[in-house]
């Protein structure tokens, strides 16, 4: 089978057989990682831009680690170092990082479908980092990526994602995801943060966070944004770790061989407590890990090896 | 200069529907003709300065008229003028139009609203009647000079686009304008309900990760203005219903005699929020594309006549505000030289009988402004020939309008505009 997909816009567009493939390919690079010299020539010649116009130290340095492992020259721009803040508009600035001939841009925008706004005005691939609260397709392949290589296979597992759904873009990604591929995911979270009709992208609403994760296989416990405290969704983190915090005694409902799960950064004390979040069952620090070599198949299928390299 | 049309079926609802011949002179229609009566047609045919269009197979109806429309000038003549506004208006079949006040400078006062009258008067397209600002400014602090900008030509206030939050300074507009016989057109909107959001609340809105706007944002000040109408009995016309909710309150207000109107615009009962795809910027406006169940429950009350009658919001934009972020975008797009073709769907469809959406495209438009397109010996001949069956596909190239932003574009409709006739002077007959 070839990759034969331009983009990484989000997961809804990846057949189940392509995000098997994405898998199966990062399962290879995670060992380039462990070598003593982490460093491949398969993307030598190859640039790739990092546009990002909102704050991310993970998943920028996870993006760029990978395609320095790769020999990609990479490249990154912030909104505060590019012409935006001059009121350049967002597609004016891809067209002109467009011209410098890049073969791959990375975007993460606060507004929902910027990557597929650029994605749809360059010819280089353009792989979404996170739009709004859209989706985050590349956190949501190396959870399944992490999950998969716990669990042997995804299908049949029942993954319990608590916490603030609505403002996630992790979260719509990762439900997308779970359930293209077979897992049963149930959600949970204070009424502010469950967004309409999300059951329709593959999930169940748990009336309380102890039904939510009894007999779970993964929990994946999401951020609480203490920038929106100011907000009205919820009184005080205090009050949403005693409805929704993840603490040993919750965890005792979960599977034995649990999971726990946390895209980053988390907030020891509200949605997770330290011992959880320490214990033998949190992969929170192989997400981080498996996040570069899933990455480094990102690119090496869009820019590689699927669409380049292999063709006939 | 005279016009005879021949052929044609006359429909003006309860007033006339036959097959005659209609004979214009001067800016008045001279006479009603029955085609049997060889004598006078020959007489007037034989007129050397007679101007014979034949229409054979089509209908001409009493001009129609979009209560709802935004000129853009003075102020954003990137976006459209009066000129290229009326422009689309004559080639969507509207012989007037109201203009809504939220141009640069606003039209609070009667200097702006001389302004887009002469400018239209001088054109000769389409006849405006402006609606003017019901506050200063549109700010929603201070009443404006309402009746300096009625005896200057406005026909309505309205803070279009900016809702007017506080409740007693709507009642006090309303008191206000009891007292001068001039209706308020409402934008029912609780901003703060729609904090931000860009689309219809609902699965669709959770999928794309965009900001959603609840049906409620609408029916909450829909209620509340209801209540005001009929505590202060003044007239209320609401803009642009687009929620079950809405039209379910204006039911029991109407049935309960409240001085209450409203419009719908053929966007909503049109599309509907799965209508818009891949952030396409042109399926955004305010109020939002809602869910199927709304779309059935605006074309039930158009069939009720709870919905009154059909606007379309017109609401031309630059690339400039359309081509960017979704949530950035600008809300609204264009409609008149769409309105005609999809509102006549609904006739074609056998949801309203070609009575009914005459009545909700020129009769009772004119109502609410208080004027009369009565085609009758006599009065002004404001006309529009509709060619009801001729399919065609929507061409943005082909727009008039200075804006290209219809989320219509390539659609395949049924029935548009033949002739545009406004003061007795064809201003707009296809093709040419």
């Amino acid at each position: 089978m070839r990759f034969t997909k331009k983009d990484i816009l989000d997961i809804e567009s990846l057949e189940p057989k392509e995000i098997s493939m994405i898998l199966d390919t990062a399962l290879g690079m995670k060992e380039i990682s462990e070598r003593p010299v982490k460093k491949v020539p398969t993307l030598r010649g190859k640039t790739i831009v990092l546009f990002f116009q909102e704050p991310s130290t993970r998943t920028k340095l996870s993006f760029d680690t990978a395609a320095k492992r790769l020999s990609a020259d990479s490249l990154s721009i912030s909104k505060s170092s590019s012409s935006i803040v001059k009121g350049e508009t967002l597609i004016d600035t891809a067209k002109n990082l467009e011209a410098m001939k890049p073969d791959v841009i990375v975007l993460r925008h606060p507004s929902s479908g910027a990557a597929h706004l650029i994605a749809k005005r360059v010819n280089a691939s353009v792989i979404n980092a996170g739009d709004g609260i859209h989706a985050h397709p590349s956190q949501a392949l190396l959870d399944m990526m992490s999950v998969r290589e716990k669990k042997g296979e995804i299908t049949g597992l029942k993954i319990s994602i608590i916490g603030d759904i609505a403002h996630s873009r992790v979260a719509r990604s990762d439900i997308t995801g779970f359930s293209k591929m077979g897992a049963n995911v149930f959600i949970c979270a204070p009424g502010t943060m469950i967004p309409t009709g999300i059951e329709k992208l593959g999930c169940t609403i748990s009336p309380n966070m102890e039904t939510c994760i009894e007999g779970a296989d993964v929990i994946m416990m999401l951020r609480i944004q203490k920038e929106r405290q100011g907000n009205i969704l919820f009184p005080s983190e205090r009050e949403y770790s005693m409805l929704f915090g993840l603490n040993k005694s919750r965890l005792n409902l979960a599977k034995k061989d649990v999971i726990v799960m946390h895209p980053g950064p988390m907030n020891r004390g509200v949605e997770i407590s330290s011992e959880v979040a320490d214990s033998e069952c949190s992969l929170i620090l192989e997400q981080v890990t498996n996040g570069v070599a899933l990455r480094m198949a990102l690119f090496y299928l869009v820019a590689g090896g699927g669409r380049h390299a292999d063709s006939d | 200069m005279q016009t005879l049309i021949k052929g044609a079926r006359l429909l003006d609802p309860g007033n006339i529907d036959e097959k005659k011949d209609i004979f214009i002179k001067d800016h008045l229609i001279e006479a009603i003709v029955d085609p049997d009566d060889i004598e006078t047609k020959t007489y007037i045919e034989t007129r050397s300065d007679t101007k014979v269009i034949d229409a054979k197979g089509m209908i001409v109806v009493p001009g129609l008229i979009d209560i709802h429309v935004h000129l853009r000038e003075p102020g954003h003549e990137y976006k459209e003028t009066i000129e290229s506004g009326l422009l689309a208006a004559v080639r969507g079949g509207f012989t007037a139009v109201c203009s809504m006040p939220n141009t640069n400078p606003v039209n609070d006062n009667s200097q702006v609203t001389k302004f887009i009258i002469n400018r239209s008067k001088e054109l000769g397209l389409s006849k405006v009647y402006p609606a003017g600002s019901v506050t200063q400014g549109s700010r929603g602090k201070t009443l404006a000079e309402i009746y300096d900008m009625k005896q200057a030509g406005i026909i309505a206030v309205t803070d279009d686009g900016k809702p007017l939050e506080n409740s007693n300074i709507m009642r006090r507009a309303l008191e206000y304008c009891k007292g001068l016989n001039i209706p308020i057109f409402v934008h029912a909107e609780d901003t703060s309900l729609v904090d931000g959001g860009s689309m219809n609340e609902g699965s669709f809105s959770t999928f794309w990760g965009i900001k959603g706007i609840p049906n409620a944002a609408e029916s909450i000040m829909v209620a509340r203005d209801i209540a005001l109408s009929e505590f202060t009995g003044a007239q209320v016309h609401f803009c642009h219903i687009s929620t079950k909710e809405s039209v379910e309150a204006i039911r029991q207000a109407k049935k309960r005699n409240v001085n209450v109107t409203c419009e719908t615009a053929p966007h909503y009962f049109t599309l509907t929020d799965a209508d818009v795809k891949d952030y396409d910027t042109n399926f955004k406006m305010n109020p939002p594309l809602r869910s199927e169940e709304d779309r059935q429950a605006i074309i039930c009350g158009l069939l009720d006549g709870t919905i009154d009658l059909i606007a379309s919001d017109h609401a031309p934009h630059s690339v400039v505000e359309k081509d960017v972020e979704f949530d950035m975008a600008a809300f609204g797009i264009i409609g008149l030289e769409t309105s005609l073709s999809l509102s006549l769907k609904l006739v074609h469809d056998g949801f309203l009988t070609l009575e009914e959406l005459i009545n909700k495209m020129a009769k009772n438009p004119a109502k609410i402004i208080g004027i009369n397109n009565d085609i009758k010996q006599g009065n002004i001949a404001d006309l529009t020939i509709i060619n009801p069956d001729v399919p065609y596909e929507i061409d943005p190239e082909s727009f008039k309008s200075r804006s290209k932003n219809s989320p219509f574009s390539w659609m395949k409709v049924k029935g548009r505009a033949f002739l545009t006739m406004v003061n007795g002077k064809v201003v707009y007959l296809y093709g040419k």
